[in-house]
């Protein structure tokens, strides 16, 4: 969901920011980064035609589209190793190489990669971007063909089940009819418990990973506080910015630092900053930011919006909102996976305010209760919800060990050493 | 007297088969069929589930109370989820296991009868395995020591015990009588894990077992 983990993982201190003020200039190249990203991906790229339309949950047609994706590995001559990866809300497909916009490393380079748990030397890993992001797939920054303009508000409101439906486009344009394993946390753990529900006999095993069957209240509200921020900018301009040459900048920078808050923990955020000032020994008494998890915020709002499109995230948070899969299955859970053949690794963390771990009991009970194998394993830690893209060590082990173990179930050689 | 006594006490848990694996685990695989379905309630770290795994090649679950233990058991590959005997079993469906086993997890449950209601309700079978609180030994700690009994397989002291309802093999056979399970095997180990005359009555099971493995089913 986020990508806070270099920054609390890394920095001693936080960088300095300006204010959030001080974002404003450069308005006129403000979409350069991502805008590049959204038509042409340095990412492997996928059209449909209109041939191959995309049956949208909005009752609309989607059509033409692309999906851009990133893959590791070798798919092997029976096609059976392929292990797709489902990426969080404002993360991407550089699930393991160096992202072209911000020069960072890939956001799961400790668990994607040769060697680790899940092992680019005996898995073909794919990582699509989702339906609605501006990273290569088609979203509401794309151009409209049928206008010959940016989408904007005019692009449909999408769902996680449609984005796994053009997950599923993207499988069969590869030729990969079942998946070894599906794989995410957060968002990407909705697309994964999708995947399990729409398409049981493709997904072999499926790994959860901090996430829910369904958004809760309190989630929605974070996010609805998020769309309010982004829309209050003047510069949003009714979500036409593209074509009026504005960013919400500001925007969308407060609804980062709000959301940031959630993917951390209140433990976290004190052994990091606690009440530290910022490069100063006093209180300004003004309204600068004086203590250091200021600064983090605001930076984090800052770095955001470089690479981000306003208007993907709102349609990428409502998509969350919208998610909940025992609503196609008259509210009962079990129901979704009736008699399921997939098996599920359920993992979520102690100190997830976001993402409780009694959310992931109720899947794990729906799961037994439909007769499906499944692992569930709470992991302590007080790094909140984002430490499913840290470097923790008990996660490692444990999808290494599940993932193992479905590897010797289906067939998959053990890799050389 | 009493700590020689005590080192006597070679407990089956400590009693080990050539292959490394615990006794009494090895009189419960016994029991279970070939590729049958089995949940192991309180599986620990798994070793049950591994050996039934391996040779008898079952598709088993696990629930598993301690976190460190259930990560244990995730990371080894084994379907192990955290949860607590005495309050999860409920939500599993009538008949979704061949066999469900309670190893050595039975006298840590809060309500043993519940538990083993729910082991006959969710499983076609049930195979509990106990220590046993009749042993001669055990009886002549209290006797002579005035003290509860501290084994090498029940280190624990009255106060920090996690084992809060310890019965007999003759308390287990009443029990089995009330709630209607069938008593199909049974086998008492002693103190080497070696298992005892079959033909031996239950007051001498009750005085020589150490350990009691019950393979029980539904009377109706």
């Amino acid at each position: 969901m986020a990508e806070a983990q270099r920054s609390v993982a890394t920095a001693a201190a936080p960088p300095a920011a300006p204010p959030l003020a001080a974002a404003t200039p450069r308005e006129a190249e403000s979409l350069a980064l991502p805008s590049r990203e959204v038509e042409n991906p340095q990412s492997a790229l996928v059209h449909f035609g209109a041939d191959k339309p995309l049956r949208l949950d909005a009752g609309v047609e989607l059509s033409p589209f692309q999906v851009g994706y990133q893959t590791y590995g070798a798919l092997n001559p029976d096609r059976s190793n392929a292990v797709l990866i489902c990426h969080a809300l404002t993360l991407d497909q550089h699930v393991a190489n160096v992202h072209p916009v911000t020069g960072k490393p890939g956001w799961w380079e400790t668990m994607v990669g040769p060697g680790r748990p899940i092992d680019t030397e005996r898995y073909f890993v794919i990582c699509p971007n989702v339906l609605g992001g501006c990273m290569g797939t088609t979203g509401p920054s794309s151009i409209n063909p049928h206008s010959g303009s940016y989408w904007g508000l005019d692009f449909p409101v999408t769902t996680i089940r449609d984005m796994v439906r053009a997950q599923a486009m993207l499988l069969d344009h590869l030729g990969i009819e079942q998946l070894f394993a599906v794989a995410g946390g957060s968002m990407g753990g909705m697309q994964v418990l999708q995947w399990a529900a729409s398409y049981p006999e493709r997904v072999f095993a499926a790994l959860p990973i901090a996430t829910s069957t369904r958004h809760s209240a309190q989630n929605i509200a974070f996010h609805e506080v998020g769309r309010q921020a982004v829309m209050a900018d003047p510069e949003w301009r009714g979500g036409r910015y593209l074509v009026e040459g504005t960013n919400p900048r500001r925007g969308l920078a407060v609804a980062r630092m709000g959301a940031h808050i959630t993917y951390l923990s209140d433990a976290a955020l004190h052994r990091k900053f606690g009440r530290r000032l910022q490069d100063r020994a006093n209180h300004t008494f003004s309204f600068d930011a004086d203590f250091q998890v200021e600064s983090y915020l605001r930076h984090q709002g800052i770095s955001f919006v470089e690479r981000f499109d306003a208007n993907c995230y709102l349609y990428l948070t409502r998509a969350m909102d919208y998610f909940d899969v025992a609503a196609d299955y008259d509210g009962v859970l079990a129901r979704a996976f009736k008699s399921t053949p997939t098996r599920f690794c359920v993992i979520s963390f102690t100190s997830d305010w976001l993402f409780p771990t009694p959310e992931s009991r109720a899947l794990v009970h729906a799961l037994n209760a439909s007769g499906a194998r499944v692992s569930f394993a709470e992991i302590t830690t007080d790094k909140g919800h984002d430490a499913f893209l840290l470097d923790e060590p008990e996660l490692l082990a444990i999808v290494r060990g599940f993932l193992d173990a479905a590897g010797k179930a289906r067939g998959l050689v053990a890799r050389s050493k | 007297m009493l700590s020689r006594l005590k080192r006597d006490l070679t407990m089956a848990d400590a009693a080990r088969s050539p292959g490394g694996a615990r006794v009494d685990l090895l009189f419960v695989a016994d029991m279970v069929a070939r590729g049958a379905r089995v949940l192991d309630v309180g599986c620990g770290d798994g070793e049950l589930l591994r050996i039934l795994t391996e040779r008898r090649d079952v598709d088993g679950r696990g629930i598993e109370l301690s976190r460190e233990g259930v990560n244990e058991c995730v990371a080894k590959g084994l379907a192990v989820i955290q949860g607590d005997a005495d309050t999860d079993l409920v939500d599993y469906p009538d008949d979704a296991f061949d066999y469900v086993i309670l190893s050595q997890t039975l006298q840590a449950t809060r309500h043993p009868r519940q538990v083993l209601e729910h082991m006959l309700r969710i499983g076609r079978r049930g195979i509990v395995s106990f220590p046993n609180f009749g042993h001669w030994s055990i009886r002549l700690q209290i006797l002579l020591g005035g003290r509860m009994p501290r084994t090498d397989n029940l280190p624990y002291s009255w106060y920090d015990t996690p084992n809060i309802h310890f019965c007999t093999i003759k308390d287990f056979r009443s029990l089995c009588n009330d709630i209607g399970a069938r008593m199909e095997r049974a086998i008492a180990l002693n103190a080497w894990g070696k298992p005892l005359r079959l033909t031996a009555p239950w007051w001498f099971w009750n005085l020589f077992g150490e350990q009691a493995v019950f393979l029980l089913s539904r009377k109706y």
